[in-house]
């Protein structure tokens, strides 16, 4: 070793500096040409997508592609969805659209559009992931009243997902913070869906306690006590309990409930607690690259499709709650519609003061787990 | 006369030092230089209290405790059960060695949440393997016994291959030549064998423990990611970064970073002593 490093140095000093200091910045230059040659042809594909949207207004291309950044469980809704929707738009405006459909970790997927994945159109788990890609410049503020109801053209709750027979007894809340109850649920830090768990849980701690926090803290406390396994995602959380057979009660979107149930109706059933929480995803043009890629007319009424009679039916088959309220009562047998339902917005004071009460740092949720 | 004359001073046969030197200096800022420097220019808008308060976060400090301790067990047993891997893949000729060769590199090639998943499905208390010690009472998955589990996984590889070469050149007749000499086999081992392999073993001990640390993929999904229990710091790191808390986030990778160096640095420090004082013994 060393007396290689000894030739190395010779053949150092042997090299004339100018000669050498040539070579390097060649080098260099030969590596950033690549990187240069990227850019540019980065700019050139902007500049092709701006040339596309001119002539959008001008008269529409054949053609027109958008990008739906959404998260786990809404994959077979919006399959079916994205089908109906080309048919009406081809109709509506004689173009064919592809709709390039991107699906994961609801947080996660917000962070890819902040970070550069190019979604025309999100429609996420928690209105606080648009919310951040507001924050980061890319979506417009009063992106909430753009669309009914919030922007939430259908909606979910959390239920429990049991073994067959319920075994355990699970009826309600009160029954999975039982010692020897196992449970299974995402982490709330990590995962969109958990947050409304966690919620829904508050929700009849606080009814039952009179409001009293202390009371409802421990009553989280000895709930978080009995999961044995925290996934970081909801999809996750369904894997251990379903395939991995990992604990009694699954805190589940109950249309992702439903969907474990048609894959194995041996299996499972679902319990519906007696009060739960309106869990309300969110959609939202991406306002930034719709207007760059000129696809803004397409986007905006991609997700004002969703509240037609006929999206909302889907929806419904899709074992989400359509948010208008006649053709959720046509569901009626699906859905237990008397089901008390708190919501973010009254029961909560919105997303920001829940999230700094209750899963921010140090906050509740890490209180509950310190000795 | 005139053409011999710089072949000889040069000492290379193939020239290109200027050349060679500027592809790496490039490559390494490109790759590694950049990227690491960029923690630091997020780390800037982080005051000195906030960075502590990242870092000395009580459940940080018990993800640290977690992720350092399953990494150094899971990096002991493969310094232990790869050299016993690498020795029979040398010295011996079995039929299916090639098939066995070749499936050490397996847990780099696999995609690592395959693996995790894999492992999970494996070792849960409903698993094929982890029924069996379920019934003696040992829950493997979600405990840290399966982060374990994983980080060995993903490990082996590093010490297999960082030993392998080494015995391939280790020569029989300096065992049989100890073995004449009165040498009894365990002392052939200690005296002998060992003393060549052992850089090697460090080396491969070290990029295990390091890659360990840093492993998220496959231990993602067999730990069980309780706090203050089976939670290890790239999950913290993740929790962070849902939260969009970039600055709490590269905090914590500080830490790391600083882990692996000092682990990286007491290796070399080792490795120096150790030859210091083989040379030592020699005169």
């Amino acid at each position: 070793m060393g007396l290689k490093r000894m030739n190395g140095m010779n053949g150092f000093k042997e090299l004339n500096g100018l000669k050498k200091r040539a070579l390097l910045s060649l080098t260099l230059l030969v590596a950033a040409a690549p990187l240069a040659a990227c850019g540019s042809n980065a700019s050139t594909t902007g500049a092709a997508a701006d040339t596309q949207g001119a002539s959008a207004d001008a008269s529409k291309p054949a053609s027109v592609e958008i990008t739906n950044v959404s998260y786990d469980p809404t994959r077979e809704l919006y399959e079916a969805y994205n089908k109906i929707f080309q048919t009406h738009w081809k109709e509506k405006s004689g173009q064919d659209v592809t709709i390039v459909q991107s699906h994961g970790g609801s947080g996660k997927q917000a962070r890819s559009v902040l970070e550069g994945n190019e979604a025309d159109v999100v429609t996420l788990a928690l209105e606080q992931d648009v919310a951040e890609l507001e924050k980061g410049g890319l979506i417009e503020p009063g992106w909430v009243d753009e669309f009914d109801k919030q922007s939430s053209p259908y909606t979910s709750t959390i239920v429990f997902l049991v073994r067959k027979g319920n075994p355990k007894g699970i009826k309600d809340w009160d029954d999975i913070v039982k010692p020897g109850v196992e449970v299974i649920t995402p982490n709330p830090k990590t995962s969109g869906g958990a947050r409304w768990n966690f919620l829904a849980a508050w929700a009849y701690a606080q009814e039952h306690d009179g409001s009293d926090e202390a009371k409802s803290t421990e009553f989280i406390k000895n709930l978080y006590n009995n999961v044995t396994v925290l996934d970081t995602g909801a999809r996750g959380a369904t894997t251990t309990f379903v395939e991995n057979k990992q604990g009694d009660v699954l805190l589940a979107w109950e249309n992702e409930a439903f969907l474990s149930i048609k894959e194995h109706p041996d299996d499972y059933e679902i319990v519906t607690p007696s009060i739960s929480i309106l869990a309300q995803p969110s959609v939202a043009v991406v306002d930034e690259i719709a207007k760059k890629r000129g696809t803004e007319e397409v986007s905006k009424e991609y997700l004002q499709y969703l509240y037609s009679d006929e999206a909302q039916k889907l929806a419904g088959d899709n074992y989400y709650r359509p948010s208008n309220p006649d053709i959720l009562s046509q569901f009626s047998d699906t859905f237990d519609l008397d089901l008390k339902l708190v919501n973010i917005d009254d029961d909560f004071g919105g997303w920001e003061a829940a999230t700094e009460k209750f899963f921010a740092d140090s906050a509740i949720f890490d209180q509950i787990y310190q000795k | 006369m005139g053409s011999l004359k710089p072949a000889r001073k040069k000492n290379r046969v193939i020239p290109g030092f200027g050349l060679s030197m500027g592809v790496t200096l490039s490559m390494l800022s490109l790759i590694v230089m950049i990227p690491l420097l960029s923690i630091f220019v997020v780390l800037s808008d982080v005051g000195p209290a906030d960075l502590w308060k990242a870092i000395s976060d009580p459940q940080a400090v018990a993800a640290y405790k977690i992720s350092l301790l399953c990494a150094l067990a899971a990096a002991l047993v493969n310094a232990v059960f790869g050299t016993i891997l690498a020795w029979i893949i040398v010295r011996y000729r079995f039929p299916g060695r090639r098939i066995l060769d070749g499936l050490i590199e397996l847990p780099f090639a696999l995609p690592t949440a395959v693996a995790g998943i894999a492992l999970t499905t494996l070792y849960a208390d409903s698993g094929w393997i982890g029924r069996l010690f379920a019934g003696i009472g040992v829950k493997i998955a979600y405990t840290p016994v399966g982060i374990t589990i994983a980080l060995i996984f993903i490990g082996i590889p590093f010490v297999v291959r960082s030993i392998q070469p080494v015995l391939e050149k280790l020569d029989g007749q300096y065992e049989e030549a100890a073995t004449m000499l009165g040498a009894g086999l365990l002392r052939t081992f200690r005296r002998v064998v060992f003393p060549e392999i052992r850089p090697a073993l460090l080396t491969g001990f070290g990029l295990a423990f390091a890659r360990g640390l840093g492993e998220y993929g496959s231990v993602i999904f067999i730990a069980g990611n309780i706090p203050y229990k089976t939670q290890i710091v790239p999950l913290v790191i993740m929790s962070k970064l849902e939260q969009f808390n970039y600055g709490a986030a590269t905090s914590i990778a500080l830490v790391m970073i600083v882990f692996s160096f000092l682990t990286l640095f007491a290796i070399n420090f080792i490795q120096s002593r150790l030859n210091h004082a083989a040379k030592g013994a020699e005169n």
